[in-house]
């Protein structure tokens, strides 16, 4: 740890951090750590150029002048003291060499953040959609790779190379503690990178307007150590188990148009694949919890909790909703 | 008829206003009173009054959409406002202050004083002026008829395709703003190139261009730069709409388009844009400013080329709204680079105002009151933009409410506080009375503490990580209590533009009489009665230094202005023609009179544009004949003019 940062971890108490998860005042991996330093940096220049020309404003202002006095037709005097135009040579030639300073500055941390110091083992291919987000681990063979949504897990201390894809609109793939954004462009794929230093989940936020909802298209991402992620890959590779359940029928006649569960007969691409969706903390990018309430919420009317989300509402009777969040349920 | 007719030497009289020789010129360029002299008129006083009226109207209705935005924000998870509600409104609240105030407003100050500042009696093209406003004003109207025809254009002020293409914003709003650009444009080219020739060809003999005021450089960079700016954004939304229309594929990435053409497009207009709206207004405070320090703007001439370098390196920085989309980093290093240099002429323009202050001697009168928080203001939004500046910085800032504070100290720090100290400071040659002086440092307060309350808060939400256009946000992520004061503010700014209107209404029928000069301030506008008549000038003024009124006083060399004295141009409406470097006087401009034609011209322009909008092509075609013979009205040869005087041959 850097001095800097002791600093700012005093000064920026853990309730704060705490309380401002999208804060990117303070980040942890080197994707972001750079730009952050620059961000104070650049942030403390600036305050310092405001509070200087304001007190320069006012001490111009308030200085002590003989009275002004008006002459026989009411005028005030004129004058034209000499000596002005040295306060533009000084303070434009302050300002320059401040300025260039900043660029050289800019300009390093631009090269240290542009890829990572090592090579990325781990690719993930992000799609954006209105109004979620879709993760495709890739991996050597096929059968190394999966599909899901809005959560997206790393393995700490590693960094892994985002690929950023997008089918509908322009998005823009933003989890401020770890680093800057990149926008996700139809017709364009665009690479980005992140590490996290420490585990944790991490909130991210399409930060390109998008639509209805753009302000509903979070994302999570959970860093957590090598075994755990490898645990979680593993489980998340498994295809699910065909269900008997109720629910699974009335999910296979109303939901798989939309949804993927694999295993199933369920091979919808339009919507987030929910084969594993138990394992995620939220549904609908971060709007409800994924519990029983927030499933049969959301399932009984998308549209009022999210105005204009492509998820309709499916008209379930009340046994059948029953059914199939006890079946969703199950998706672990 | 021949040349020769044309052709004399005007005589040099001494005159005053009220003579025989005043009433005269009266009866000559005056707008006949009632409906048909409103509608015909071509005094540019009246023109750029109207423009600061219209433009006034637009930003009260878009601070409206601005205050039940904030409504929304204040909490966390409300619901004021659908989603689809309140995309509306942030996009028509950046379309309305950013087009249909900003500018036009700048250019109802230009209009207005132009030729009082320049010692001239109109615009280079006085029919041109009129249509240019009434373009303005059916275009504002047309954009506006989207919210009457349940169609409103929610894809934001900056409209990124793919989602403003008609796959995910069917309906006519897109329509509506694509074409109301385009004919938005119209005005503002219109505009920009009579701007251009009334400063090459108008000015007083005498005033070389390093006499002008600096607001005329600040008009006439921002006009060069609309010329080269405006035909991007026209082009952008004209492929836009043949792409939603016609099928082309001109932003379409399945079609070999590309989504990122438009951004390019549009920025490379954009960032001009913004100095164009910022320029005439430092304009306004380093000819203002000084007036109230009691001593000429220290540095015009740094302050002059430095106006016209931020144009110049301005072109070379629309990459910065970019700088997230995956573009290469040398190429993100040349415009971080750029955006960065872009600073230093902007710090010649603060440091100038500064010494101005520090070494006059400042009356604390309101519009001092407004140009002095300006100096504040500007540095703050400046400072701002140097941040968002370093490539790797702006992809955590850009497109978060730390922008949205930027923008708004830019935009209204640099627009709005000098517009209304500008409003203070010749609203007493506009209408022959001040202000009221207590009112308006009550005014001043309010709006600076109001403003900023509302936008300082937002650097905060920015920096905790708050995107822009989402209209709610889930509690525990920091962001209620800035947005909360934001409000708060939002709505004591909105209370300081009140005081304005009141001051304004109580001070037309109430005012202190002005007289020809209240302030003492150098410039030729201020030699002219309050109101100025409708000739402006009586002989044309001969002008020797930089503050023709203070010369006396400052002593800045030998040779003295001839105000009372001067060319009598008195035979029909003329004013004088002069060389573009040193005003040397060359010919007697035949000037026309008041006329329909602009009019006629702008109405058929906007018929064409609505049958655009609803496919009528026989419609379409109809008016396209109308607006050829109005035209052809408009550019035929008059006698009056000296257009069909023949050249002597041999």
């Amino acid at each position: 740890m850097r001095p800097w940062h002791a600093a700012w971890l005093v000064l920026w108490p853990g309730w704060a951090r705490a309380a401002t998860p999208m804060s990117y005042l303070q980040t942890f991996g080197p994707a972001g750590d750079p730009v952050t330093r620059l961000n104070w940096g650049l942030m403390l220049i600036s305050i310092a150029v405001c509070v200087i020309i304001a007190a320069l404003v006012l001490m111009g202002i308030l200085r002590r002048r003989p009275p002004l006095v008006a002459d026989a037709e009411g005028r005030l005097p004129v004058e034209k003291p000499a000596g002005g135009i040295r306060w533009i040579y000084i303070g434009v030639g302050i300002s320059t060499v401040v300025l260039l300073a900043c660029a050289v500055w800019t300009a390093f941390t631009l090269s240290a953040v542009a890829s990572p110091a090592n090579k990325t083992p781990i690719e993930v291919e992000i799609d954006g959609h209105q109004w979620w987000w879709g993760a495709t681990y890739t991996g050597a063979v096929p059968s190394e790779e999966f599909v899901t949504a809005n959560e997206v897990h790393i393995p700490v201390g590693q960094p892994v190379r985002f690929k950023l894809v997008s089918t509908d609109v322009i998005h823009s793939f933003w989890v401020p503690q770890l680093g800057g954004k990149t926008d996700v462009i139809p017709g364009q794929t665009n690479y980005t990178w992140l590490q996290a230093d420490r585990p944790g989940v991490y909130r991210g936020q399409c930060g390109e307007y998008c639509g209805a909802q753009h302000a509903h298209m979070a994302l999570y991402v959970v860093a957590e150590p090598q075994e755990q992620f490898t645990t979680w890959k593993t489980a998340q590779l498994a295809a699910a188990n065909e269900s008997t359940a109720p629910g699974a029928a009335v999910f296979q006649a109303r939901c798989s148009v939309c949804h993927t569960v694999r295993g199933t007969q369920a091979h919808g691409a339009l919507g987030p694949d929910l084969t594993h969706l138990m394992s995620r903390s939220t549904i609908a990018a971060g709007l409800l919890p994924n519990n029983a309430g927030g499933l049969s919420g959301w399932i009984l009317n998308p549209q009022a909790l999210k105005p204009g989300t492509r998820m309709p509402p499916v008209g379930l009777q009340p046994e059948e909703l029953h059914d199939v969040v006890a079946y969703l349920q199950t998706l672990k | 008829m021949n040349t020769s007719a044309f052709s004399r030497v005007p005589a040099v009289v001494k005159e005053q206003y009220g003579s025989r020789t005043a009433e005269r010129l009266e009866e000559i360029w005056k707008t006949e009173a009632g409906v048909g002299g409103w509608l015909s008129t071509v005094d540019h006083k009246k023109i750029g009054l109207r423009y600061l009226v219209t433009s006034f109207l637009f930003l009260v209705l878009g601070g409206v959409e601005a205050l039940i935005m904030r409504i929304q924000l204040a909490g966390p998870d409300m619901q004021v406002l659908s989603p689809e509600r309140y995309n509306q409104l942030f996009t028509m609240h950046g379309m309305t202050m950013i087009f249909l105030y900003a500018l036009p407003v700048l250019s109802g100050f230009s209009n207005y004083l132009w030729p009082l500042l320049l010692g001239s009696r109109d615009m280079a093209f006085p029919r041109l002026n009129a249509f240019s406003y009434w373009v303005y004003l059916f275009s504002g109207i047309f954009l506006y008829a989207s919210f009457f025809v349940g169609h409103t254009p929610d894809a934001g002020w900056f409209n990124y395709v793919p989602y403003a293409g008609r796959a995910y914003d069917p309906g006519l709003g897109i329509d509506i703003y694509a074409l109301g650009m385009v004919f938005f444009g119209v005005s503002t080219t219109a505009g920009a190139i009579n701007f251009v020739v009334t400063f090459m060809r108008t000015k007083a003999p005498g005033m070389s261009i390093n006499r002008v005021p600096i607001i005329i450089w600040g008009t006439l960079t921002a006009s060069v730069g609309n010329l080269f700016a405006v035909p991007a954004v026209s082009l952008a939304f004209f492929l836009l709409w043949m792409d939603r229309q016609f099928g082309t594929q001109f932003y379409q990435p399945h079609g070999g388009g590309h989504p990122l053409l438009w951004q390019h497009l549009f920025w490379f207009f954009g960032h001009p844009w913004v100095y164009a709206i910022v320029l005439p207004a430092m304009g306004i405070v380093s000819d203002g400013l000084p007036v109230f320090c009691r001593r000429p703007l220290v540095g015009y001439t740094v302050v002059a080329l430095s106006t016209v370098l931020t144009m110049f390196i301005g072109f070379g920085v629309w990459v910065h709204h970019m700088f997230a989309t995956g573009l290469p980093p040398i190429s993100l290093s040349f415009f971080s680079a750029a955006s960065m240099v872009i600073v230093i002429p902007s710090a010649v323009a603060v440091f100038a105002w500064i010494a101005t202050i520090f070494t006059g001697r400042p009356v604390f009168k309101t519009p001092f009151y407004f140009f002095a928080g300006f100096v504040f203001l500007f540095t703050l939004g400046g400072v701002s933009g140097f941040m968002t500046a370093a490539v790797p910085l702006d992809w955590q800032l850009t497109d978060t409410y730390f922008i949205v504070a930027h923008l708004h100290y830019v935009l209204l720090g640099i627009n709005v506080f000098p517009v209304v100290g500008g409003l203070y400071f010749w609203f007493p040659k506009f209408t022959g009375r001040l202000m009221d002086e207590r009112l308006g440092k009550w005014n001043f307060w309010v709006m600076f503490v109001g403003f900023n309350l509302a936008f300082f808060p937002m650097h905060i939400s920015g920096l905790l990580g708050m995107p822009r256009r989402i209209y709610t946000y889930p509690s525990g992520l920091g962001w209620e209590w800035p947005n909360l004061i934001t409000s708060i503010g939002a709505f004591l700014f909105a209370i300081g533009v009140l005081l304005l209107v009141v001051n304004v209404v109580v001070s037309l029928k109430r005012g202190r009489v002005a007289g020809p000069n209240p302030w003492d301030a150098p410039s030729l506008e201020w030699l002219t009665p309050s109101p100025p008549p409708s000739f402006n000038f009586v002989t044309i003024p001969n002008v020797a230094t930089r503050h023709p009124l203070w010369e006396e006083r400052l002593d800045e060399g030998p040779e003295r202005s001839k105000l009372h004295e001067g060319m009598l141009l008195d035979q029909g409406r003329e004013t004088i023609g002069t060389s573009t470097l040193d005003s040397e006087p060359e010919a007697i401009l035949k000037m026309p009179g008041d006329s329909y034609v602009p009019l006629l011209c702008s109405l058929a322009i906007t018929w064409m544009t609505w049958a655009a909008l609803m496919h009528w092509w026989h419609s379409l075609e109809l008016s396209s004949v109308l607006l050829l013979l109005v035209t052809a009205v408009w550019l035929w040869p008059r006698t009056e003019l000296g257009q069909t005087a023949e050249v002597p041959h041999g």
